[in-house]
């Protein structure tokens, strides 16, 4: 099952760690993005394959904007 | 000719002759001060000059806090005018974006319960004796908002002046250490672990116009000994909203800003003369202030929790504890706090709501203070 995860805070994209076809646990930390000057840990919301990212590094993000798909149980 | 050369090394000699106890004392302060600013990251803007202003004043015979000494000079101008605090505060309201209260109007009681320990604490100085000036200068370091602080001291209890903000900016920077631990006794679990998505509300700009007008209109009308305050946040704030004078939003919030925090350190610094600053009474303040910071921490996390049981469980209780105005501190803290029992918890933008509001709230609760103790004839 494809899971959406889309941004929980308005902000800018400071580093995305994953990549396109990596596993992941849940849990396991994504992104980062700069809020208010602080830097937010983004958390995988379930344990899968990365099959797509919509965000690159500096991009601005509001919040609900999709940050990353994740194919559950891959 | 040899008694010439003694003479004149005797010179060299003097200041150290003069030197007291109490200025090795304060100097040592202003060491760890600076210590505290340079390795250890705490309000470094503030530390460093504050703490360098401390060891100048210190140091006999240069004289520079005498009547034509430069650090007088920018004290008199800066300081006992209560320019410098005004200025700080333009520079605050360009900073600050309010949407967040203006989006969950809610955090506007968080921000005022996150005051209470202003005046739990004024009283509790007064219950030590203290004068009714005194224990008002001291209750406003529980705004927790420095220029706040300095402007209430510097106008009714300039004695206190070194202390206060000195415990003022030191427990601003310890807000990651004195808030946890509160926040943890006060809450269950179960309340900590409340998710509140952000929301993708947007204002109108010409709500976020009005806003700062009115604030200052109706605060101004309701307690116009505070107005010199409120006026300049909500001025720099207007400015920063209305967008057309951009040049002026960044110069208040960049250069003047900048220039003033240097001017207003260092003479800060210069009232820590150790004759002045090393009394019981200014161990007094400093405790009480720290008192003042949890009580206004408990206050903000006991209404949060009324706001959990009357929302049916929809809003955390961490929040209210960034109703006190360590901007953007405490918003940070309780994100923090949050993420740790629900790592997909975000409870900055919510937070960011009530930190915003404890910023205009400390500067409402000192103006209404100043205009009740003017009421009662007091000042």
């Amino acid at each position: 099952m494809k899971i959406e995860l889309t941004s929980p805070i308005p902000g800018k994209i400071m580093k995305v760690i994953v990549s396109v076809g990596e596993v992941v646990n849940e849990d396991d930390e994504v992104m980062k993005i700069e809020s208010m000057k602080m830097e937010n840990p983004i958390y995988a919301p379930a344990a899968g394959t990365i099959t797509a990212i919509g965000v690159k590094e500096n991009d601005e993000v509001e919040v609900d904007d999709l940050l990353l798909v994740i194919e559950e149980g891959g | 000719m040899l008694e010439a050369f003694a003479n004149g090394f005797s010179g060299l000699l003097a200041g150290f002759m003069h030197l007291q106890i109490s200025n090795v004392v304060m100097i040592i302060v202003g060491c760890v001060l600076l210590y505290l600013g340079i390795k250890k990251d705490f309000e470094p803007l503030l530390l460093v000059p504050i703490g360098f202003g401390c060891i100048l004043v210190n140091i006999p015979l240069a004289n520079l806090m005498e009547p034509h000494g430069f650090l007088r000079t920018i004290y008199d101008a800066g300081i006992m005018t209560e320019l410098f605090p005004l200025l700080i505060f333009v520079g605050i309201g360009a900073m600050t974006d309010f949407s967040p209260v203006l989006e969950n109007p809610v955090t506007f009681l968080l921000g005022a319960a996150g005051q209470c320990g202003i005046f739990l604490t004024l009283g509790l100085a007064l219950a030590l004796g203290f004068t009714e000036l005194d224990a008002v200068a001291i209750g406003v370091i529980g705004a927790c908002d420095g220029p706040t602080a300095i402007y209430v001291t510097a106008k009714y209890a300039p004695h206190l002046l070194g202390a206060v903000s000195v415990a003022a900016y030191s427990y601003m920077s310890l807000v990651p250490v004195i808030q946890p631990p509160i926040m943890r006794a006060l809450t269950t679990e179960k309340e900590r672990m409340v998710v509140m998505r952000a929301t993708r509300k947007s204002v109108s700009k010409t709500t976020r116009i009005l806003f700062p007008l009115v604030i200052t209109i109706l605060g101004g009308l309701i307690a116009p000994m505070g107005l010199p305050l409120l006026g300049t946040i909500m001025l720099g704030n207007l400015m920063r909203e209305c967008g057309a004078v951009e040049r002026l939003t960044k110069a208040s919030a960049n250069e003047i800003a900048n220039v003033v925090t240097l001017l207003l350190g260092i003479s800060i610094g210069a009232t820590m003369d150790g004759k002045i600053f090393l009394q019981k009474q200014t161990l007094i303040v400093l405790a009480l202030g720290f008192v003042a910071i949890c009580l206004d921490t408990a206050c903000g996390v006991l209404l949060g929790k009324v706001l959990y049981i009357t929302s049916k469980g929809k809003i955390n209780p961490l929040i209210g504890a960034a109703g006190i105005s360590a901007f953007p501190m405490s918003a940070r803290v309780v994100m923090k706090e949050g993420q740790k029992y629900n790592k997909k918890n975000y409870l900055l933008m919510h937070a960011m709501g009530a930190n915003a509001a404890g910023q205009i709230g400390s500067v409402i609760a000192a103006a209404v203070m100043l205009s009740v103790l003017k009421g009662m004839g007091i000042i």
